[in-house]
């Protein structure tokens, strides 16, 4: 992030649906955005992380050209389109694609209420997957004595894989497949998350969007409609952390 | 450490950019890539063994479960299918007793498909152990099936089965025009890499893998990106179902291409380069060991080459590993860095943060065999040729219904129609040019120009009668590109998939209108949002044949609106399989539902 010492000049803007977006060199389109208060939809991001981009549901036109906003950089006017209904029908139908890739079965889920998914979905006004369902074969591994994996509802965002490998050192997830048989493997020869070093101490353990990673002993501590996004909308939440971070991270004018 | 994995560990020097080379030699040993082997070689290597397990998941050369002794895949590019291929793989499987995707029981043969393999001109192919074999005919099938039985090992097997033939039907200016080896060298050190940097600048030759980005700006960008060391990467991955050119210039015109590549080193300072070969192609790799070997005695290659100082430069080549994406110049990267092959952010450009995050130069076959021309007899030797904004020629691979299929060399701004001419075909209903991800033409548009300006091409020219069904040629594509999504993003990785299902559901005659429209909506989620090429062009055929085909949809509509996408008596099929029944009783038909 920026460390520019604080100066009186203006900063730099873009502009975003007819609204002017300031931004710090180096910051990329959806920083700035959600800084200023501005929500874009995404599930792939995680502010800790570099943004890889790989969900595409923080698409947005820039000068015409579409982009995902978390891995491009912000530049001096811009003409960046987020909110047009050619944008939010494209991240719609990937929405979709998502609830029809995998097996997501909200009113059983143990993070309904707390999922990033359901809650883009709310967002974007998606009320059905729309299209055929491929009700993948995902087995379950409750091998470990604390952790369980659900892989039906792995969204393949890889945040699990970046947590295990650049903050707890362990690697414990990773890819294996292509295509749609891409699918989350472990670190372990027989395939078991039980012989795995993965610990529930272990940042990968929190970083999760969707609902695959879980806790045992731990099921449905919170009741339903009391749960994070069912008490305030994902992009309100989305928003305040981010304003929050950004404040945070501003560079402070010495003596007072 | 089991079997032969210390030496093989031991001749890639434990070098983890060396991965994929690493499985393809365990591959080849043990027949397949088993866990304890998975833990053996990452240990090796010091790489967390699930990196290892999703390297070895990624390419399709790979498995992770045993195969037959005899691994046989046939070569499903449409071309091979017009060729007869469907019935040809039907006799094998049978000759074996078993079915697609299957190892018969005493683990001696599985047969399987593979993306087109590059043989259209000699088509149908197949691979067997990795060997090519080529103008597959039911006499051949029943001698591979013998030779299959008899046990003995594939390079034990009668030459001229592998035998591989290079049909050049039309030569121009590229194909032509001899270089004797360091010729082009020659004229590059006599002039300085400024002075041939502003040639191939001048010459307008533009990237022939495609994407026709300018030769010369990529390899100034590249020669001034600071960095201490820089690489040359000769792209030829070729995977583009119904190209082959790259394997003829490889097989008929080796030392052009590396003179090319070496030309580029000595102007952008580069010291090491890899040529990235498809593995679909082993026998190219004797021929072009030697060819290596050769120039490296003429002192053409290796340390101060043709006597300058400061002139060092070499080539190793690295197999692919059955990976379309890998043409990709990102994924190629990081397919060669032992890495899965998936496409980059960018920026930045591999000009600047390539193989290793050093400056590196990608360029395909054709480019760097014109590249190594244009040092020798300057920039107006190309644009002396071609058109304004496309300058020189474009060597092309026909094949499909034609009665010369092979390599056709051309100026840009020739008419599909010329071709056709020259190649022979009659009564020709539509043309792919440039593969599944180029352009889909029909007869009305077979006076347009092969060029960058008009239909681009990066070399494949599939031409299709007016006896071919354009929904199943569709079909055919839709399931290349589901096979071949790397899975990275969300729209490529969902929506070949859903794309495959639809135009499946066309084809059977089980498709609505809602199928229809909903083909052009993911076409269109895919284009726009896609990470890279694949997914934004994967669309094409599907959108092509919509706007220029429509009725070979229509006419395959079920009359209703709306219909169940599922067949019943499929549904069936699991538990007529659990159950070993197949009779009457054991199937629904049209009348029970």
């Amino acid at each position: 992030m920026s460390d520019a010492p604080p100066s009186d000049a203006p900063r730099p803007t873009f502009s975003m649906d007819g609204r002017d977006i300031p931004f710090e060199p180096g910051q990329t389109v959806m920083q700035a955005a959600m800084a200023d208060g501005v929500y874009v939809p995404y599930l792939c991001f995680h502010e800790e992380f570099e943004p890889h981009g790989s969900c595409k549901v923080c698409t947005v036109k820039i000068n015409g050209r579409t982009a995902t906003s978390c891995t491009t950089p912000a530049h001096e006017g811009d003409e960046v389109e987020s909110e047009t209904p050619e944008i939010r029908d494209l991240r719609k139908n990937l929405i979709q694609f998502l609830f029809t890739e995998g097996n997501h079965f909200c009113p059983s889920c143990e993070v309904s209420g707390s999922c990033m998914l359901q809650g883009v979905a709310y967002e974007l006004e998606v009320m059905t997957a729309s299209y055929n369902p491929l009700f993948p074969d995902r087995p379950l591994d409750a091998s470990h004595p604390d952790v369980l994996l659900d892989f039906n509802r792995c969204i393949l965002c890889e945040l699990c894989i970046r947590a295990s490998s650049e903050v707890d050192g362990k690697n414990v997830f990773a890819l294996s497949g292509r295509g749609i048989e891409k699918h989350l493997i472990v670190n372990a020869e027989s395939g078991r998350l039980a012989d795995t070093t993965l610990a529930v101490s272990d940042k990968a353990m929190s970083v999760c969007p969707v609902g695959v990673i879980l806790r045992k002993r731990r099921g449905f501590a919170v009741p339903i409609g009391q749960r994070k996004y069912d008490v305030k909308p994902l992009s309100e939440v989305a928003v305040e952390a981010a304003v929050e971070a950004s404040v945070a991270r501003a560079p402070k004018p010495e003596n007072g | 450490m089991p079997g032969d994995l210390g030496g093989i560990l031991a001749k890639h020097l434990q070098d983890p950019t060396r991965l994929v080379q690493i499985l393809r030699d365990v591959m080849a040993a043990e027949g397949y890539l088993s866990a304890k082997s998975i833990t053996a070689i990452a240990a090796g290597l010091h790489l967390p063994r699930a990196h290892v397990e999703g390297v070895a998941g990624f390419y399709s050369f790979f498995a992770t479960e045993p195969r037959g002794r005899f691994r046989v895949l046939f070569s499903d590019n449409i071309t091979d299918q017009m060729a007869g291929s469907i019935p040809l793989r039907q006799r094998l499987l049978d000759a074996f007793q078993i079915r697609l995707g299957e190892v018969s029981r005493d683990g001696l043969v599985s047969i399987d498909t593979t993306s087109c393999t590059g043989l259209c001109d000699q088509g149908p192919a197949l691979l067997v152990n990795g060997y090519a074999i080529g103008r597959l005919t039911p006499a051949r099938i029943g001698a591979i099936s013998s030779l299959i039985r008899g046990g003995s090992p594939v390079a034990e097997w009668p030459e001229n089965l592998f035998r591989i033939d290079t049909h050049v039907e039309r030569r121009d200016a590229l194909l032509s025009t001899a270089l004797a080896a360091g010729e082009a060298l020659r004229a590059a050190i006599a002039r300085g890499p400024q002075a041939i940097l502003d040639e191939v600048k001048l010459s307008n030759l533009r990237g022939r893998g495609g994407a026709g980005f300018g030769t010369g700006s990529k390899w100034e960008a590249c020669r001034i990106a600071p960095g201490e060391e820089r690489f040359v990467i000769c792209n030829a991955d070729e995977g583009e179902p119904g190209t082959f050119k790259d394997r003829v210039l490889l097989a008929d015109h080796a030392d052009l291409v590396i003179e090319g590549m070496t030309v580029a080193a000595f102007t952008t300072g580069a010291t090491r380069g890899f040529i990235y070969l498809r593995g679909e192609y082993p026998f190219l790799g004797p021929h072009l060991e030697a060819t290596l070997d050769a120039r490296r005695r003429a002192g053409l290659l290796g340390k101060s080459i043709l006597g300058t100082p400061g002139f060092d430069f070499d080539v190793e080549i690295h197999w692919g590993a059955g990976a379309y994406v890998c043409g990709e110049e990102s994924a190629l990267i990081e397919s060669l860095e032992g890495k899965r092959g998936i496409p980059r952010n960018r920026p930045p450009y591999p000009v600047t943060h390539g193989y290793l995050q050093k400056p590196t130069v990608v360029n395909n076959v054709e480019t760097f065999a014109a590249s190594a021309l244009i040092a020798t007899h300057g920039a107006e030797w190309l644009r002396s040729r071609g058109t304004a904004k496309s300058a020189g020629t474009k060597v092309h691979s026909v094949s499909g219904d034609v009665a010369r299929p092979g390599i056709y060399e051309y100026p840009f701004g020739v008419t599909v129609q010329q071709i056709l001419d020259d190649c022979g075909a009659v009564d020709a209903q539509a043309v792919q040019v440039g593969g599944p991800s180029g352009t889909l033409l029909a007869r009305n548009e077979f006076r347009r120009r092969i060029a960058f300006e008009d239909v681009a091409s990066a070399g494949a020219f599939m031409v299709f009668d007016s006896s071919r069904d354009i929904l199943a040629v569709i079909d055919n594509f839709a399931r290349f590109f589901a096979h071949e999504s790397c899975g990275f993003c969300t729209p490529c990785r969902v929506g070949t998939t859903l794309v495959k299902q639809m135009t499946g559901h066309l084809v059977a005659g089980r498709g609505t209108r809602r199928d229809v429209k909903e083909l052009s909506k993911v076409c269109n989620v895919m284009r726009s949002t896609s990470h890279c090429g694949l997914g934004t062009t994967a669309g094409n055929p599907v959108l092509h044949a919509l706007e220029k085909f429509r009725p070979s949809f229509d006419h395959r509509l079920a009359s209703l609106e709306v219909l169940p996408s599922f067949d019943l008596d499929e549904a069936l099929a699991p538990a007529r399989e659990a159950t070993g029944r197949e009779d009457a009783g054991a199937h629904l038909t049209e009348d029970d539902s």
